[in-house]
């Protein structure tokens, strides 16, 4: 070993809650970019969906008599799709390897504010969520989708997304820091499937019957899925937007909570 | 010890602190009421075998575990009250080298430094000399998981170092590591208490790492602290010499029969295949043994002679070997 010159004193304190937000969000980030199995299926699974509902169904439905002239099909499928890239998504599985690994541990013995812990690896999400809207909203554009409320619509309709799949993320997040296992944290998509197709995904609700008229009425997806149709179809609803955004805070209240007080749990020392 | 930077803690307390300390899980006291102190500028040996309860007194001492009950100050902080204080000033590497392997080992360290408020001069200047301290060298730009087990135990050193902390805690720092590695982790950790002041609380399972590193060793068994003292006043507590007839399965008793009515010597303990003899003076008690042996017709594998070691002392507190159980 060699001889070390060690000079001053370094003065070690707390970084402060934006600091310390900043640094884990920088690092998830960093490594989300390292990670491209976190983004590459999360993107190709919901254009692949698009194109084939879209090929399928097109014709079918518009020519079925059942919708106002000029409906459009693609438009009513583009939120669909959107939904699909950006639910679930998070890094759930990163935080499980982090536990496994020990280095959680190290953080714990940081002086850092715990809650950013949680909030670092959601603002990546966040990024993540929107940069995945942003190749399958332009997938729809090329292929003809006039945006009824322009360019600001655009805009509202990718944050959105990014606040659903956001709000969407407490879940995961819970699963891996109750459990930290990685098996149960991949098993988490299995709460997609409920919300993703117990919803307006392919029929509008006026064409839903018996039990699945039931379901979708609950379902806070479909009235996602309601507010950012309307931003593509037919402008600026705001009932329709409204009830999506109450929609998203819901989701968002349930899952936050959830995941919140699995991390007191982690964290509490007990 | 000659620290030339040498940090008292406030009021000059001990840097460690623990009183009637327990922890329970469940109905198990993995650590069943340990009192100790440790003064600013030791390194404290923690001796025993797997699940003697070391790890759990390291997680308490170092905030990620609440105790069931009893206190423990640490750096003169209280570690269940004052856990954001107690946390600036330790280090800590745990058992298994905490890392992040997708980044690279500079990221790593730069991260330390700002979840410790430094401001970015400090941490280059830290990254610096740690670089020179643990001898990562080019590697330290590469991705961590690229690297072997002993420079990641060096990189999770430097980690619990990037803040110069006033007391380090290094939990098994060199279980799993080949000699070469352990000769080094040894050299690091006796330079850290030497010539920085750091004060350090080492656990572990080998002998030889209390003996050679430790000012004063305390061995825990069951949870429990069961001796403490210098490793020179732990041995010369069992007596100046020790002999150790090494039997065949079923003779100990013979042998013990035998020699316990030695007038030289002092006690007899049995650890599995040897029959363990405490003597104040060696050279001239082997030979009466020896012959008593031979008189009485019990037939021994080998005859040694041999000054004391911690797990002599280990043997004579608990009637167990602890080297059964290192690896």
């Amino acid at each position: 070993m060699s001889t070390v010159t060690h000079g001053e004193r370094v003065h070690p304190r707390a970084a402060g809650f934006f600091t310390d937000w900043r640094t884990v969000s920088l690092r998830a980030l960093r490594l989300t970019w390292r990670d491209p199995e976190a983004f590459g299926p999360a993107l190709a699974i919901p254009l692949f969906f698009f194109v084939v509902n879209i090929g399928a169904l097109q014709k079918f439905v518009e020519g079925s008599g059942s919708f106002p002239p000029g409906f459009d099909y693609k438009a009513f499928q583009l939120p669909v799709a959107v939904i699909f890239a950006v639910t679930g998504v998070s890094r759930a599985g990163s935080l499980v390897i982090d536990i496994q690994d020990g280095y959680l541990d190290r953080l714990l013995l940081t002086p850092v504010r715990r809650g950013t812990l949680l909030l670092g690896l959601m603002t990546a999400d966040f990024v993540l969520i929107v940069c995945l809207v942003l190749p399958v909203l332009t997938l729809g554009l090329i292929l003809g989708i006039h945006v009824a409320t322009g360019i600001v619509g655009i805009v509202m309709f990718v944050l959105f997304a990014g606040v659903w799949g956001l709000a969407f993320t407490g879940f995961p997040y819970a699963i891996a820091l109750r459990t930290g296992n990685p098996t149960a944290v991949n098993n988490a998509f299995l709460l997609f499937f409920p919300f993703a197709f117990l919803t307006t995904a392919y029929l509008p609700e006026q064409a839903m019957t018996g039990w699945l008229a039931t379901a979708v009425k609950f379902n806070p997806t479909t009235y996602l899925l309601s507010g950012m149709r309307s931003m593509l179809q037919t402008g600026w609803e705001w009932g329709e937007i409204g009830k999506g955004l109450l929609a998203i805070a819901g989701v968002g209240a349930l899952s936050f909570s959830m995941a919140f007080a699995a991390l007191r749990g982690r964290v509490n020392r007990s | 010890m000659s620290g030339l930077m040498q940090r008292a803690t406030p009021d000059r307390q001990p840097a460690i602190r623990a009183s009637a300390l327990v922890r329970r899980f469940g109905d198990n006291d993995a650590v069943a009421g340990v009192d100790l102190e440790v003064q600013a500028g030791e390194i404290y040996g923690f001796l025993g075998p797997n699940g003697a309860g070391k790890s759990t007194m390291v997680r308490m001492l170092t905030t990620l575990l609440t105790p069931t009950s009893g206190t423990a100050q640490v750096a003169g902080h209280d570690v269940a009250t004052d856990a954001d204080r107690v946390r600036l000033r330790i280090g800590v590497a745990l058992q298994e080298a905490a890392l992040d392997g997708k980044q690279t080992g500079r990221e790593l360290l730069d991260l330390q430094g700002r979840l410790y408020g430094l401001s970015r001069t400090e941490r280059l200047r830290r990254v610096k000399e740690l670089l020179e301290l643990v001898s990562i060298g080019d590697a330290i730009d590469r991705r961590i998981n690229t690297y072997s087990g002993g420079m990641k135990r060096r990189l999770d050193l430097a980690a619990a170092l990037v803040h110069q902390p006033e007391v380090l805690f290094l939990d098994e720092p060199t279980t799993g590591l080949d000699p070469t590695s352990r000769a080094a982790v040894w050299a690091e950790v006796r330079y850290l208490n030497e010539h920085l002041g750091i004060t350090i609380f080492l656990t572990t399972q080998y002998l030889e790492e209390a003996d050679a590193l430790a000012d004063r060793v305390g061995i825990i068994a069951l949870g429990k602290l069961v001796a403490e003292g210098t490793p020179t006043d732990l041995k010369r507590a069992i007596g100046s010499d020790v002999i150790v007839a090494k039997v065949t399965a079923g003779q100990a008793a013979g042998v013990v029969a035998v020699v316990e009515r030695l007038a030289e010597v002092d006690r007899v303990e049995i650890a599995g295949d040897e029959v363990v003899m405490s003597v104040d003076r060696g050279a001239a008690a082997i030979s009466p043994v020896a012959v008593a042996l031979a008189e009485a017709g019990v037939t021994v594998e080998g005859l040694t002679l041999r000054t004391p070691t911690l797990d002599d002392v280990f043997l004579h507190i608990t009637g167990g070997r602890l080297q059964e159980d290192a690896a």
